[in-house]
């Protein structure tokens, strides 16, 4: 079947341009279940995958679908699902399990309010820590933060390639307003786009492993190629097989930590606006970061010295570039749609004497530019 | 005094069919589990499918150790979820043989709501759900299949629940190959197997398999030779069997329907279906 794409210039949502993305970035398979806000991309999935060859399946639960994803993945197909908080919390489970058994996939989640069932149609960036911490164990993950339609195109691309790059489930950290948002977005052809895949062993070699400790990354061999794999969500050895020991254990999780660790500077994406001569930073991410781009452009009108420190990468955490921001100014304002989540690595990572305050938000809608002006001309003034 | 010496043999035909470098298994004796291997490296040997299109899925539990002796591509997946990860890996990929062996706690507990949407869906996938009746590897707590009354450690005075037909169940959700058996019956399980190869659909086989450490210690089945005995005793071969009667009791006085209960090639499976439907513009 023929891969069709639409090139070109659109006025498109957030949660479609994720998929155009996805398809971009050779997503062939998308197993999910319905949640707002997030329905609009299974939405889309399920007539767009067919289009360019793909398969789409509506699962029973969002356990299920993350489960189908990594089964769809280890046959070598690039896979994703999408969903918003509750659908997370039940995905937790096997995120765990593509972690432990090195298996590329993408998780989308379009925030909403919290906790349980809070607000299923307005928004929120409370599920910061989740996506970070929610599965049980010591595991890492890597999260993007879009901010614009564009950037939600642009990031599932840089999600899809970090996942086939590391073996690992990256997320996409978007949220209600991103996601039902409709604005510009520029879809180039696929030559023109940096589309990275997982490193496959060639057929027929003799030592093949599939977690071979002497590589940091293993190439990953894929259902049907005749190497018979084993892959196991308990703790394993370079071939794969069980080994419930002190000793596997330190050497598996030591690896795993080590790719994270090892391509930090690979991975990272900050963005920084007015900080050169800034005194104040307001550090944000996402849909908050508009409004605080809006407020930081109207102080600057009033000779403010204040700047935006943007995560585009949330997780892994950059805790050398809040660091080194810290050193830069004297205050560090936190603005976040939750009651203090991200505060809590910023203040762990910046210099001792840089004061760090939080503008918090209980979820609902992002912060009136007003609201955070207000809170930049306080502390500019105290 | 007469010296014993060892006894070598030829390696067996289907050793290739087992990863021989994790033996011996973490299985007690007595246990039925060895068995069901056996029959699925036979069925794999006769399916005419060469053997790297084989792939086994498996969750957690004695049975979710499956996949691991199992010399295929084999995963070892989360608790209750090998078919949701076994439906992923056969839409994304049909040219692989797909088949979940997993226990009654996985498959028929956790993962209840995993395999009636499965069955419903007709996917082409096999699901050999082996029931020992219990949890076994967590020391022999009560589960879905568990029958009424019966002792484990955590019904001390009984099973006040009931257990789940499971053969019904699926007939209801939609399977469309459907047989039970027995540890003793290894020809059978082989042949259901290979059936199920060739169903274009979910196929669904329960072997009921003896586990003297967790539900037989508890319930008059000392040994597995015990509970052996009582399947051989009391099984008799029901193809018309009425999928309406109750689940296995185990109980001395109650008899165990056994067979192939139902098989029908008239309902279109998920990938069929799928295909139809994507390119119904086409002639």
């Amino acid at each position: 079947m023929s891969e069709k794409y639409y090139l070109g210039k659109h006025f498109m949502m957030g949660n479609h341009a994720i998929v155009e993305g996805a398809l971009m970035a050779g997503c062939r398979f998308f197993a999910g279940y319905p949640i707002t806000p997030a329905s609009p991309i299974a939405e889309r999935m399920s007539w767009r995958l067919p289009e360019v060859g793909g398969a789409y399946i509506q699962m029973e639960d969002e356990i299920a679908s993350m489960a189908a994803i990594i089964g769809a993945s280890t046959g070598g197909v690039k896979s994703m699902t999408a969903t918003s908080g509750p659908g997370l919390s039940l995905m937790l489970e096997n995120i765990g399990l593509a972690y432990m058994m090195e298996v590329p996939v993408v998780i989308v989640n379009i925030m909403r309010g919290g906790p349980s069932t809070g607000m299923p149609t307005l928004t929120s960036q409370a599920d910061v820590m989740q996506a970070r911490w929610g599965s049980h164990g010591d595991y890492d993950m890597i999260a993007y933060a879009p901010s614009t339609v564009q950037e939600m195109f642009d990031f599932t691309i840089k999600a899809f390639n970090a996942s086939e790059k590391y073996r690992t489930p990256v997320m996409i950290l978007g949220d209600q307003v991103l996601g039902l948002m409709t604005s510009d977005l520029y879809v180039p052809h696929k030559e023109e786009l940096e589309v990275i895949d997982r490193k496959i062993p060639e057929d027929g070699l003799e030592d093949y492993l599939m977690y071979d400790s002497k590589e940091l990354i293993p190439p990953m061999a894929i259902a049907g190629m005749g190497y018979k794999v084993h892959m196991t969500g308990l703790t394993h050895n370079d071939k794969g097989y069980p080994d419930v020991s002190v000793v596997a254990q330190e050497k598996l999780m030591k690896r795993l930590k080590a790719k994270f660790k090892q391509n930090l500077s690979n991975i990272i994406e900050v963005e920084e606006r007015y900080t050169e001569d800034a005194e104040i930073a307001v550090a944000c991410f996402g849909s908050e970061s508009r409004s605080v781009l809006n407020a930081v452009k109207k102080a600057r009108e009033e000779n403010i010295r204040v700047g935006i420190f943007r995560f585009k990468t949330i997780w892994p955490f950059p805790e050398n570039e809040i660091l080194d921001l810290s050193k830069r100014v004297s205050k560090i304002i936190v603005a976040e749609v939750n009651l203090g989540q991200l505060i809590h690595p910023v203040k762990e990572n910046a210099d001792p004497d840089c004061e760090i305050i939080s503008l918090p938000h209980a979820g609902g809608a992002i912060h009136k530019p007003e609201e955070i002006l207000a809170m930049i001309k306080k502390e500019a003034t105290s | 005094m007469t010296k014993i010496k060892p006894i070598i043999t030829e390696r067996h035909p289907r050793d290739k069919l087992l990863r021989t470098d994790r033996l011996p298994h973490i299985w007690c004796p007595g246990c039925g589990l060895g068995k069901v291997l056996g029959a699925y490296g036979e069925a794999v040997l006769k399916s005419g499918i060469p053997v790297e299109k084989h792939a086994v899925v498996s969750g957690i539990g004695c049975t979710g150790r499956s996949a691991g002796y199992l010399n295929v591509d084999s995963y070892h997946t989360t608790h209750g979820r090998p078919i949701a990860f076994a439906t992923g890996l056969k839409v994304a990929r049909p040219d692989l043989e797909v088949t979940v062996i997993s226990g009654d706690g996985d498959l028929a507990t956790i993962g209840g709501n995993h395999i009636i949407h499965a069955a419903r869906r007709n996917v082409n996938i096999t699901v050999i759900m082996v029931n020992n009746f219990n949890y076994g590897m967590t020391g022999g707590q009560a589960s879905a299949t568990t029958p009424h009354n019966a002792r484990t450690t955590t019904t001390r005075y009984g099973n006040y629940e009931y257990p789940f037909n499971m053969p019904f169940l699926m007939r209801a959700a939609g399977a469309t190959y459907i047989a039970r058996w027995t540890a003793l019956h290894i020809k059978q399980i082989t042949d259901s197997i290979l059936k199920s190869f060739e169903n274009k659909g979910f196929s669904f086989i329960e072997v009921m398999s003896p586990c003297p450490k967790g539900f037989g210690k508890k319930n008059k089945f000392r040994e597995g030779i015990h509970q052996l005995r009582y399947f051989e005793s009391h099984s008799y071969l029901a193809d018309e069997h009425d999928l309406t009667e109750h689940a296995p009791s185990m109980h001395p006085d109650e008899d165990l329907p056994i067979g192939e209960f139902f098989a029908d090639g008239g309902r279109i499976d998920f990938l069929s279906s799928q295909w139809k439907v994507f390119h119904k513009d086409e002639k």
